[in-house]
């Protein structure tokens, strides 16, 4: 059994057993620990002092914790893992993994089991024809159908659609600069380079033009109860699009705000969403969206939203305590960002009129106000996000609400 | 300036570092000890004005070694943080060889793509030895610099080596101490941090702001210091969109002495509000019984 560090006196090699086995905890406990920073952190232990338990602290931290969020998980683990040698081993049974941390049946496992289990019916050669025939139509049906009244096998085909889809690139000019045969910048360095081929006669001007790269997409998901037969598919919907751009970053909130964009990272689908799921806590509850973007403004704005990000707020809107603050925090979110549009399934009825109360409040706050509940309208959406961007909002001054 | 050894332990390093005014928390200074000893970058994070950039000054000063400072901005290219050929001059120097008649063309590319020509950027000049010793190199708001940067920077950061393509490999002979800092507009690559020892810099404690207003205002008076500093201490509990850092408690401080304040009134901190909160929406929720209340907790014990 590995001995406390407060127990060693000369570093021997219970040492390098110690870090390697802490850095095994803090793996499990979810904190990305590679093995460079055991040799890292081995290195660190040498320089210092180990007498000194917050010096040995500080150091490990600096190595093993890179993200500020993580702090408090490695700090926990750091009381519980050293201590005294009697302790440690009924203490560390008691590690408070981290829900997502805990072991769980690959996402996979069930598309396997659906795959195995299907009834072999569907090979009769007369049902195939029908199904073909039928497929066409189906397929119309499906663009208009609401996803709410979707059955499970219609959701899996919608979603296939989705994956389908891709977001053209709205571009936005940089402040930096790529080779363009019509930019208005010249680029000496190469010209230079070409001209020494003719012996420094200088032949034609290499130029450079602005690179342009896609804008930031922000996404803000209600996840409360009313939402619950949409956010699946919405879900699906920031996957593919996460996948296909770098600059994409997604909430989740109902009554608390969660950051899911490094779930959505990962390529598979099904993987990535059941990462959604288990970093959220309050799904399907109730919502409170002032309190909610209170506290993405606070934490988040800053971070996300700087490089002129279009922000996608897709919630019903159904909100019991609108006041001024929802009214406030909307308005700061819509000056903190280029292009504010709200997508709300309750559009989706024609006759649709603005009463609650949430909804009065929120909408003098946005730029757009669509529809979103079948594959039209995400469609739509599509070509509305490539169409060309409003000049800079954050200079225009609004009227307040 | 005169190169001085580096500290040998922690507590030599927070010595170092209060020589020159710096009040380090002893997890910074373990953190700083530990990035000269392994020669590792140290990436600091924290809210804006809590003296992460102060930190690179205070060490290059009190190491005597010399302070390159790259402000990152969005579009920092190679030419403005690396290098850059001096277009002008090559020029000049292609005709003068045309001039001259006969024109070697192998000699003229090595000629003109010689180092003379090169336009050193603060993180070519980091990587030059120096007779003090291996300078500082502070990177400062890596987050507002963008992605395609940040990539550049990983080759610099751990190989302390850079390749021009006309030029060759340049190769620091000491690896500088590098600082950077970052007030989390925007995330970092953990790519680039895992090169980099971390530090969360927060704000200090009372006891050590009030050491820190001291050391930094010698003739401010007890009662307003502590003032200053309880008033500061209750702002940052509260739910401000951008809470004050030192910066701006030194800031206010400044100003109250500016204004021959011997303690806080609502005139006078209603006046001078504006060094400590900068968004009118926080300037605006602490007016009237909030402001009052504020000013009584604050001096009520002096």
């Amino acid at each position: 059994m590995p001995t406390s560090i407060n127990h060693l006196a000369p570093p021997t090699g219970g040492i390098a057993d110690n870090i390697a086995g802490f850095a095994r905890a803090l793996r499990a406990a979810g904190l990305p620990v590679g093995p460079g920073a055991v040799i890292d952190a081995m290195t660190a232990l040498e320089v210092i002092d180990i007498g000194k338990r917050p010096d040995v602290f500080t150091t490990l931290e600096s190595i093993f914790v890179k993200r500020h969020e993580h702090a408090l998980i490695f700090a926990q683990a750091f009381d519980l893992f050293f201590r005294p040698a009697e302790e440690w081993k009924s203490m560390l049974d008691s590690v408070p993994l981290p829900d997502h941390a805990k072991k769980k049946p690959p996402p996979a496992s069930r598309r396997v089991q659906e795959a195995m289990s299907q009834p072999h019916t569907h090979e009769e050669p007369q049902a195939q024809e029908q199904d073909l025939r039928l497929s066409v139509s189906d397929r119309e049906v499906l663009q208009k159908k609401d996803f709410a009244q979707m059955s499970a096998a219609e959701i899996a085909e919608v979603a296939r659609a989705i994956a389908k889809m891709r977001l053209p690139q709205a571009e936005l000019k940089t402040r930096r600069y790529t080779a363009d045969p019509r930019g208005h910048r010249i680029d000496m360095r190469k010209t230079l380079r070409q001209a020494l081929r003719t012996e420094g006669e200088i032949i034609n001007f290499h130029r450079l033009g602005r690179l342009e790269k896609p804008a930031p997409i922000v996404a803000l998901l209600d996840i409360s109860g009313s939402m619950s037969e949409y956010t699946r598919l919405f879900l699906h919907f920031l996957h593919a699009i996460t996948d296909a751009r770098k600059r994409v970053s997604v909430f989740l909130f109902g009554t608390r705000l969660t950051n899911v964009t490094r779930s959505l990272r990962q390529r598979d689908p099904d993987e990535a969403l059941a990462s959604c799921s288990a970093n959220v806590e309050d799904w399907a509850g109730g919502t409170r969206i002032a309190t909610s973007l209170q506290t993405f403004n606070k934490q988040w704005a800053r971070r996300v939203l700087g490089q002129g990000a279009i922000v996608l707020l897709i919630s019903d809107g159904l909100e019991r305590e609108a006041d001024a603050k929802l009214a406030f925090e909307m308005d700061r979110l819509h000056r903190s960002c280029r292009r504010l549009i709200w997508l709300n399934p309750l559009l989706r009825y024609s006759g649709f009129e603005a009463k609650a109360q949430g909804i009065k409040t929120m909408l003098p706050h946005v730029d757009e106000f669509r529809p979103v509940h079948n594959l039209t309208s995400i469609e739509a959406l599509i070509s509305a996000l490539s169409s060309p961007l409003p000049a800079h909002s954050r200079n225009v001054i609004r009227p307040a609400a | 300036m005169s190169a001085v050894a580096l500290p040998a332990s922690v507590d030599a390093m927070l010595e170092l570092l209060s020589s020159r005014g710096y009040l380090a928390e002893r997890a910074l200074a373990t953190v700083t000890y530990l990035s000269l000893r392994m020669g590792r970058p140290l990436f600091l994070e924290g809210e804006a004005g809590v003296g992460k950039t102060e930190i690179a000054k205070v060490l290059s000063a009190a190491l005597g070694r010399k302070l390159i400072r790259l402000q990152c901005y969005e579009g920092l290219d190679v030419a403005s943080a690396v290098y850059e050929w001096n277009s002008a001059a090559q020029m000049i120097a292609i005709r003068l060889a045309e001039a001259g008649g006969d024109v070697d063309r192998d000699q003229l590319t090595s000629d003109i793509f010689a180092e003379r020509y090169l336009i050193k950027r603060p993180l070519l000049q980091a990587l030059e030895p120096d007779v003090a010793g291996s300078p500082v190199l502070l990177i400062d708001e890596l987050d507002r610099a963008d992605e395609a940067f940040e990539a550049y920077l990983l080759e610099i950061l751990s190989d302390f080596q850079v390749t021009i393509p006309e030029f060759g490999t340049v190769k620091a002979p000491h690896p500088p101490i590098v600082i950077i800092t970052s007030n989390r507009t925007r995330e970092i690559h953990d790519a680039l941090k895992r090169r980099c020892l971390y530090h969360w810099v927060d704000y200090p404690s009372a006891e050590r702001e009030l050491a820190i207003v001291k050391t930094r205002l010698p003739g401010i008076s007890q009662r307003l210091s502590q003032q200053v500093v309880r008033f500061v201490q209750a702002l940052r509990d509260q739910d401000f969109y951008k809470s004050p850092g030192v910066a701006e408690t030194l800031d206010w401080a400044t100003a109250l002495t500016e204004l021959d304040a011997r303690s806080l009134n609502a005139e006078v901190v209603g006046d001078t509000l504006g060094a400590l909160l900068k968004y009118q929406d926080d300037i605006a929720r602490m007016q009237g019984d909030q402001l009052q209340k504020a000013i009584k907790d604050a001096t009520s014990e002096t």
